[in-house]
């Protein structure tokens, strides 16, 4: 080699290098962080909410987890965290956890796999201590108990195999738990064995998250801790942040309008905009006349135009879909070619001319409009969607009446089946059919709505749980989906988007794009000094 | 005098007696409770879990003995737990108590600082320039809705200072607290300081066509006695009932300063609360906040014998 070639190589190399080093993780600083509103408790358990497991997922760990740095949250992601290893057996249930050794929890004792039986025991209702709240007990339908083999191995049992258990316990809503701490305690002072320690919670006021220094994973976190300011006014926290008071925005804070402010006000801010898993849809109370009548809930489900639902709402930054997150950014949503089967997602005048005649043939017509209230929870992300979808049944003879329900009485309205017809917002806690059929469309589950109860369909969603080969179990989980928006179980509008900002600084954060609620343990995070 | 206070003291009690019931009875009437406001958080209702929860709370006793366990707990100075936090009442009330306090005295300050000097050069200017243009800054300190004005705060020091004035960490010192409380208590207090000029003025112009201020030019005094000394003294009576009333309503206005400014203060914590429904925390802090009005109103009234010699309490 020449000298100049060899000069020249060692200054590409050079070159590489800075940015090498210069992005190498520096340990600590405070990351600031503001907060929508006061958390219901800190115990993930009991909650189904951001406002919980946002802060509270550092100071936990789970049996295993998503691998933080990649973006898609799926089984193939799935790394160890307090199990070093798993393993099943032939049948494909039982499921063996090879547990961490050396590990403590936060006030110091020993955690075993007794923990990890006690959490499962919590969860299925099986031990002393009860939860006040179990808002994921139909996760669980098809385990049958966990076992501590010994102090460091743990077995969970299933009626069935289920290779999506694994994502169940990836999820930010599966801690572990310990033993000898109550519920209580953790609701309002939790412990775990995760890379930060809880201090205070003061209402209305801020959260508090320092290092655990005894933490078990070497190295991590970098950061020397969190520090949450609770600021309710959405105007006042994006102001904080533009004004850079904040290093991090709430998870999904800034909505697609916000987003054109911050990057205008704040150039250098990170946005990471990205589904929410979160869909927009509509309940319809099957028991209740003239809605126990199939054309009619076909009829509307037929007349949505979706597409102005997303342009109006969402600035275009949505995504038409059945039951599950649509492709790319779903793993398991229908291709475009299957939800086109589905009612409503064809050329809209045809669609619209299809509704009038069910509504016809339901005895309505121009001279003979059905009157409804449309209910739904008095927020905005509530109420607007309702208003356009008033606006757009008139087109087949339904007269809607917005029927505004104070937040506290919403679910309780719904249980009661006190409506007819509602608008509601849906979170899916993981990109997966086994949390979106079993929670939402299964039979007797506390979180569907509609308590839509379909025999064939309940077999289907068993069957496609025990399905090993998971291309196969996505052909059937489409198949499922089509069925579920026919049937009109819970027609879908829209699946959006929405950003999560932080400081240029803020370093090792990658945001998944099919789950918004596994992101949040911090410990991969550090600030650029 | 000695009667009239004790006769005061016993209506103040009874008064707080009545705010009780009706609190306590207005918190029954609104729909939900806490269970349901926790399960909605959850996305789902259980009936058994909320039926469990709503025993563990004594929400399922009747109504009298919910009543009673609170004004028995309150006797013996338990305030009860929060159903949100489910610490002790007292401990989640007593330290926000005085952050609205202060940043009541310091807009309450504010608006007298500027508001009553104000109304007497308004006055005594009366239809000249200045007094018009005071005229309109008062008018805009009443029409501009305090969380605009608040919004608008923020965002100018957002835009030109790169800064924002918000509640974000507690002070260190007085110097600090200071200077993070001026300028909610600056935005709350332009409309009471609003207020207060345009009360002053129109009692000083009213004062200022009495005989006895004619009197008192004609014998050669200044106008600065005249006004200050003869006139004001007469006008600030209604000013200072006005004064009193506004004490008590800024509790009430300074929700939306607290919100907006992020300052933890008992404002807006009542509000949450309500949100909430947790019940120990709204009913307590409803009778505190009715007990601080009453002690208010009757500290007016004695003020007002300091004030008039005339007025005599039999």
């Amino acid at each position: 080699m020449q000298p100049k070639t060899w000069l020249a190589g060692l200054a590409v190399v050079a070159t590489l290098a800075v940015p090498v080093f210069a992005a190498a993780q520096q340990a600590g600083g405070t990351l600031k962080l503001y907060h929508r509103g006061n958390p219901p408790s800190g115990s993930i358990h009991e909650e189904a909410t951001y406002s919980t497991t946002m802060p509270y997922q550092s100071v936990f760990n789970n049996l295993v987890v998503f691998n933080s740095q990649k973006d898609v949250e799926s089984i193939e992601n799935i790394v160890p965290d307090l199990a070093t290893s798993w393993s099943w057996d032939s049948t494909k249930t039982k499921l063996t956890f090879k547990l961490r050794e050396g590990v403590k929890w936060h006030d110091g004792k020993p955690f075993t796999a007794k923990d990890v039986q006690c959490t499962f025991d919590l969860l299925q209702g099986k031990s002393k201590a009860k939860l006040r709240k179990n808002p994921r007990k139909s996760w669980y339908w098809n385990l049958q108990k966990v076992t501590a083999d010994n102090d460091y191995q743990a077995t969970m049992h299933l009626g069935q195999p289920q290779p999506a258990m694994l994502a169940l316990l990836a999820s930010g809503y599966t801690p572990i738990y310990p033993c000898h701490v109550s519920p209580k305690t953790m609701r309002t002072n939790p412990i775990g064995t995760g890379p930060f320690k809880f201090v205070e919670l003061k209402q209305n006021e801020s959260i508090k998250f320092v290092k655990n220094e005894d933490y078990w994973k070497p190295g991590r976190p970098y950061l020397d801790g969190h520090d949450w300011t609770i600021i309710k006014s959405r105007a006042t926290r994006v102001l904080g942040f533009i004004a850079k008071e904040f290093d991090f925005t709430f998870a999904n804070d800034i909505s697609i309008p916000l987003l054109k402010d911050v990057n205008e006000k704040y150039s250098e801010a990170v946005c990471h905009t990205a589904p929410t898993n979160i869909s927009l849809n509509l309940i319809v109370n099957r028991e209740k006349p003239p809605f126990d009548n199939a054309d009619v809930r076909l009829a509307m489900a037929t007349a949505l135009d979706r597409d102005a639902f997303i342009k109006i709402l969402f600035q275009g930054e949505g995504q038409k879909g059945g039951a599950m997150l649509p492709p790319p950014s779903g793993t398991w949503g229908m291709p475009d070619n299957v939800l086109a089967k589905a009612a409503g997602y064809g050329d809209k005048a045809v669609d619209v001319k299809k509704a009038q005649d069910l509504m016809k043939k339901a005895g309505y017509g121009p001279d003979n409009r059905l009157a409804v209230k449309v209910s739904t929870r008095n927020i905005a992300t509530y109420r607007d969607p309702a208003v356009i979808l008033i606006d757009q049944l008139k087109s087949i003879y339904i007269d809607g009446e917005l029927e505004p329900i104070e937040t506290s009485n919403w679910h309780a309205k719904v249980a009661r089946k006190d409506y007819s017809v509602g608008m509601n917002l849906t979170g899916i806690a993981v990109d997966d059919p086994d949390v979106t059929f079993f929670e939402n469309y299964a039979c007797g589950s506390q979180r569907n709505y509609t308590g839509y109860c379909n025999k064939e369909l309940q077999e289907l969603f068993m069957k496609q749980s025990s399905m090993i080969d998971q291309e196969a179990r996505k052909k059937l989980v489409w198949e499922i989906d089509a069925k579920l928006q026919l049937d009109v179980a819970r027609p879908m509008i829209a699946h959006y988007n929405a950003a999560t900002c932080h400081a240029p600084k803020v370093k090792g954060f990658v945001r998944k794009k099919n789950g918004s609620y596994s992101d949040w343990r911090f410990e991969d995070i550090w600030l650029q000094q | 005098m000695a009667s009239y206070v004790i006769r005061r003291t016993l209506l103040m009690a009874l008064t707080l007696i009545g705010i009780s019931i009706v609190i306590f009875g207005l918190l029954r009437l609104v729909p939900g409770n806490i269970a349901d406001i926790l399960f909605d958080a959850a996305g789902f209702i259980d009936p058994a879990e909320k039926a469990a929860l709503e025993d563990e709370l004594g929400l399922s006793d009747p109504i009298p003995v919910q009543y009673w366990n609170w004004i028995w707990g309150l006797l013996q100075g338990d305030l009860g737990f929060s159903y949100v936090t489910e610490l002790p009442a007292y401990d989640e009330i007593a330290p926000r108590i005085p952050i609205t306090a202060k940043l009541a005295v310091l807009a309450l300050f504010f608006s007298v600082l500027f508001g009553l000097p104000l109304g007497v050069i308004s006055a005594v200017n009366q239809n000249s320039a200045l007094d018009y243009v005071l005229r309109v800054v008062s008018l805009s300190g009443l029409s501009l809705p305090s969380f605009w004005l608040a919004l608008l705060i923020l965002m100018g020091f957002v835009h030109w200072f790169d800064t924002i004035p918000i509640y974000t960490d507690p002070p260190d010192n007085l110097w600090d607290e200071l200077v993070l409380y001026s300028i909610p208590a600056a935005a709350v207090g332009f409309r009471s300081s609003a207020l207060i000029m345009r009360l002053t003025r129109s009692s000083m112009l009213e004062v200022m066509r009495q005989d006895y201020i004619r009197t008192a030019k004609a014998k050669g005094a200044t106008d600065n006695s005249v006004n200050y000394g003869h006139a004001l003294s007469n006008a600030v009576l209604p000013v200072v009932t006005i004064i009193g009333i506004e004490a008590a309503f800024l509790i009430g206005g300074l929700i939306v300063t607290e919100t907006v400014f992020n300052i933890p203060g008992v404002a807006r914590f009542l509000v949450e609360a309500i949100q909430w429904r947790d019940y120990p925390i709204v009913q307590n802090l409803v009778l505190f906040i009715g007990f601080v009005t009453v002690v208010t109103n009757f500290l007016v009234d004695i003020l007002y014998v300091a004030l008039d010699p005339r007025i005599k309490y039999e």
